[in-house]
């Protein structure tokens, strides 16, 4: 007997993942909780355990497809049960159909089976010939959106040169989806660039893997060409989603954190030596902004459309970054925590993100971010607000400048603060206020501030 | 101008250079008499007398060496095979001494003989009287090797090789001898030898041949039209030096070459004319190139049906151009 193995949900937010390599092969022996799949989701590396002990007998959805939770992904034999092909065999144990679900009409029996993965791993591989090659490259022709009359749906290299003559390839509308190649078999080649329909083969569409958006941008010779991760598309999809719905506002204000620095310097050695753990001034920044957060709670609040969520918990998501891609993980409860419960939650955050070992949990829940853009020399920033949220501080370098203290000049350690806000649930009145709270308790910092 | 036969166009090549210039004569077994066993030399000895048409014994290697010998104090004579396998006891002759004359007297002497002789099957000639031998030579410089397909062709060919200053290997597919006709002039006309021609002009896929393999190529490309096929078809008519300007040309043109020739596929021209395209047609490619050739097996069997196997048929020809099309 077959049993489906469904995409399982990775975490509550995640609606899709990305089998990122199968670990497994049909006909392959699997115990229970065995892993079956890397998964990639959101931002989060996951294994696929095995729901039942047996022997796989079919992988549905191919490595590289990005599949809905849910979504049956192979089946798996039971011991002892039939051999029979598992696709007609297989009885639909767990209620969850798979999201893009037959008509209500088929016999159950047969409906999840014959609604497997999306089609595009039936896709012939696209191998280009060098004359195909080269013509594609001279004319800059997107040759994932021509149609081929070649064998098993091969472009040719009549196919390009039909489309040079024809005056060139339609450069892809900016926000359309790739999949604006010719209709299938049933539309004759009417609408189709290609005038000579010279062999007999059945036009087979192209089909594109993932319907995302695709710029027609020529690639010269030597240019490198980077596919897309799923990281960076997810990073991608949040800059954009944020940067186009929340009005973003920024505000700054720069604060004397000489007080800090010298303290900090008075305890960092021996804090190091207790506690194992390096101190450095972000937790004092948090701790500072997690303090004012808790007077102006609306800047821990969200956009939700009718209504504005403010948030009980305060959980702080900082940034890190790897050389690739960017992580937030959240320091939860971050009210709750000391600056030495906060440098610790820190460290421990950076050190899985560059290990690769955040969990879903990690990075979800966060209620305001604090970016540390002076870790890299920053000295003002205009960061984009990591949506929900409603607003965004970074924390600039600390850099020593004159300054005017009652009517003299004076060496100080100053540093900027820039807020950028969602303008549709905070006004700069509210901010102005948070942001000289945040500054009054970095700048009354001293020898008497608790690290515990 | 008449339509003749391909070896119509054979006989009145030699006769109008043995009567255009008395230093050509034509020697070989049968050649005299008889008028030669498939009449290539019907009427020679009738209008040119049994000292420019000579009947020798059955002895190859003397054909080759008297002609050689004869070249060299200023005749030109036309040696004939009686059959192209029947060249093997020649070959040293033709190796080692006509190829070789030129250079190694540092051109103080040449050898101005042209050896004709009747190859390939399809005519139940079995294993001495059915073999392709052309790529036996095809690597040795100092000799050219005309393998003409049509009428018109071997006429204007066959008289540029008497004409030539150097030996020339003359292979005329002796079943093209009465199944080809075509238009030949009764002019003085000479092709140049080292040309290959362009049969049939089309845009889909390349098909390079030679012999009696040429035709079949064509009628194919015929019935490929109506399925909306364009065959591009190339006559090597020299395989020896290749036309390589033409083969570029006629492979970058469609990106889809297939070559097709009787004699065994390893080894063979086609192999020649393969490494052509790829040296120089990569980037013009869109297929694989193609060989569809005789098989590997030691010589042409007896019984038809394995005849049959063997040889390239049209019916192989309009597969193999079909599917390469279709790629």
């Amino acid at each position: 007997m077959a049993t489906q193995v469904l995409m399982p949900q990775l975490g509550e937010s995640v609606t899709e993942g990305t089998i990122s390599k199968w670990l497994v092969n049909v006909g392959d022996v699997v115990k229970k909780y065995d892993p079956l799949a890397e998964v990639t989701t959101d931002k989060v590396n996951a294994e696929v355990p095995s729901t039942v002990s047996g022997r796989v007998s079919q992988i549905v959805v191919a490595e590289g497809e990005t599949v809905a939770v849910g979504t049956l992904i192979l089946y798996i034999e039971e011991e002892g049960g039939a051999s029979a092909p598992a696709p007609a065999a297989a009885p639909a144990p767990q209620a969850a159909p798979a999201p893009a679900a037959t008509p209500a009409a088929a016999v159950p029996q047969a409906a999840a089976p014959s609604t497997p993965a999306p089609a595009a791993g039936d896709a012939p591989k696209q191998r280009y010939s060098p004359a195909v090659m080269r013509l594609a490259q001279e004319h800059n022709i997107d040759l994932s959106r021509v149609a081929g009359t070649g064998a098993e749906g091969r472009v040719t290299r009549k196919d390009v040169q039909a489309i040079i003559d024809a005056g060139g390839q339609a450069p892809a509308a900016a926000p359309a989806p790739v999949a604006e190649a010719p209709a299938p078999q049933a539309a004759p080649a009417a609408a189709q660039v290609t005038q000579t329909p010279t062999v007999t083969a059945a036009q087979v569409p192209t089909s594109t893997p993932a319907a995302n958006v695709s710029y027609d941008i020529p690639v010269a010779t030597g240019d490198q060409v980077i596919p897309v991760t799923p990281i960076r598309k997810t990073i991608a999809n949040r800059m954009v989603q944020s940067k186009h719905e929340a009005p973003h506002a920024w505000t700054m204000v720069e604060v004397d954190v000489t007080n800090l620095v010298n303290y900090r310097s008075s305890v960092k050695d021996e804090f190091k030596k207790k506690e194992g753990v390096n101190l450095t001034f972000l937790p004092f920044f948090i701790k500072a902004v997690v303090e004012s957060l808790k007077e102006f709670p609306m800047l821990n609040s969200q956009w939700a459309g009718d209504k504005i969520i403010v948030k009980k918990n305060i959980n702080i998501s900082i940034a890190v970054a790897t050389d690739d891609a960017l992580y937030v993980p959240v320091i939860k409860d971050a009210d709750q925590k000391s600056v030495y419960g906060i440098a610790k939650s820190i460290e421990d955050l950076a050190a899985r993100t560059r290990a690769g070992k955040l969990t879903m949990d990690d990075m979800t829940g966060g209620t305001f971010t604090v970016n540390n853009t002076g870790s890299f020399g920053s000295v003002m920033s205009t960061p984009i607000i990591n949506a929900p949220q409603a607003a965004i501080l970074s924390v600039e370098s600390i850099v020593k400048r004159p300054v005017v203290i009652n009517d003299m000049i004076a060496v100080r350690s100053m540093v900027n603060l820039c807020l950028s806000l969602d303008h549709r649930v905070l006004d700069g009145l509210v901010c102005g206020r948070f942001l000289q709270a945040v500054k009054q308790k970095l700048e009354n910092i001293g020898p008497d501030t608790k690290l515990y | 101008m008449a339509v003749m036969t391909f070896i119509e166009a054979v006989t009145l090549a030699m006769r109008e250079e043995m009567r255009r210039d008395p230093s050509v004569f034509l020697l070989g077994e049968d050649v005299g008499i008889r008028g030669g066993v498939f009449r290539a030399s019907m009427g020679l000895i009738e209008e040119f007398g049994e000292e420019r048409v000579i009947d020798t014994p059955l002895a190859e290697s003397a054909i080759a060496g008297v002609a050689i010998g004869a070249a060299a104090v200023g005749m030109r004579p036309i040696a004939e095979m009686q059959f192209a396998d029947f060249i093997m006891p020649a070959v040293n002759q033709i190796v080692s001494e006509a190829a070789k004359m030129r250079y190694r007297s540092a051109g103080d002497w040449n050898c101005p003989i042209t050896i004709r002789a009747p190859f390939g099957g399809g005519v139940h000639g079995a294993l001495y009287h059915s073999q392709s031998v052309e790529a036996m030579f095809n690597s040795t410089p100092g000799l050219k090797i005309v393998a003409p397909s049509t009428p018109y062709d071997a006429k204007g060919l066959l008289k540029a090789a008497i004409r030539d200053n150097d030996p020339v290997l003359f292979f005329e597919h002796k079943r093209c001898y009465r199944l080809i006709k075509g238009e030949v002039p009764d002019t003085d006309y000479v092709l140049p030898i080292g040309k290959a021609d362009v049969k049939r002009e089309g845009t889909d896929i390349t098909v390079i041949s030679y012999g009696l393999t040429l035709h079949f190529a064509l009628q194919a490309a015929e019935k490929l039209a109506a399925e909306g096929i364009s065959a591009h078809v190339l006559d090597l008519r020299t395989l020896y030096p290749l036309d390589k300007d033409a083969i570029i040309q006629a492979a970058s043109k469609t990106g889809k070459v297939l070559v097709i020739h009787e004699d065994n596929k390893e080894g063979g021209i086609g192999g020649e004319v393969a490494a052509i395209v790829a040296e120089n047609c990569l980037f013009d490619l869109d297929a694989p190139v193609r060989r569809l050739c005789g098989p590997d097996v030691p010589a042409m069997p007896y019984s038809p049906p394995m005849e049959k196997f063997f040889m390239i048929t049209p019916e192989k020809v309009l597969e193999a151009m079909r599917e390469l099309a279709l790629f």
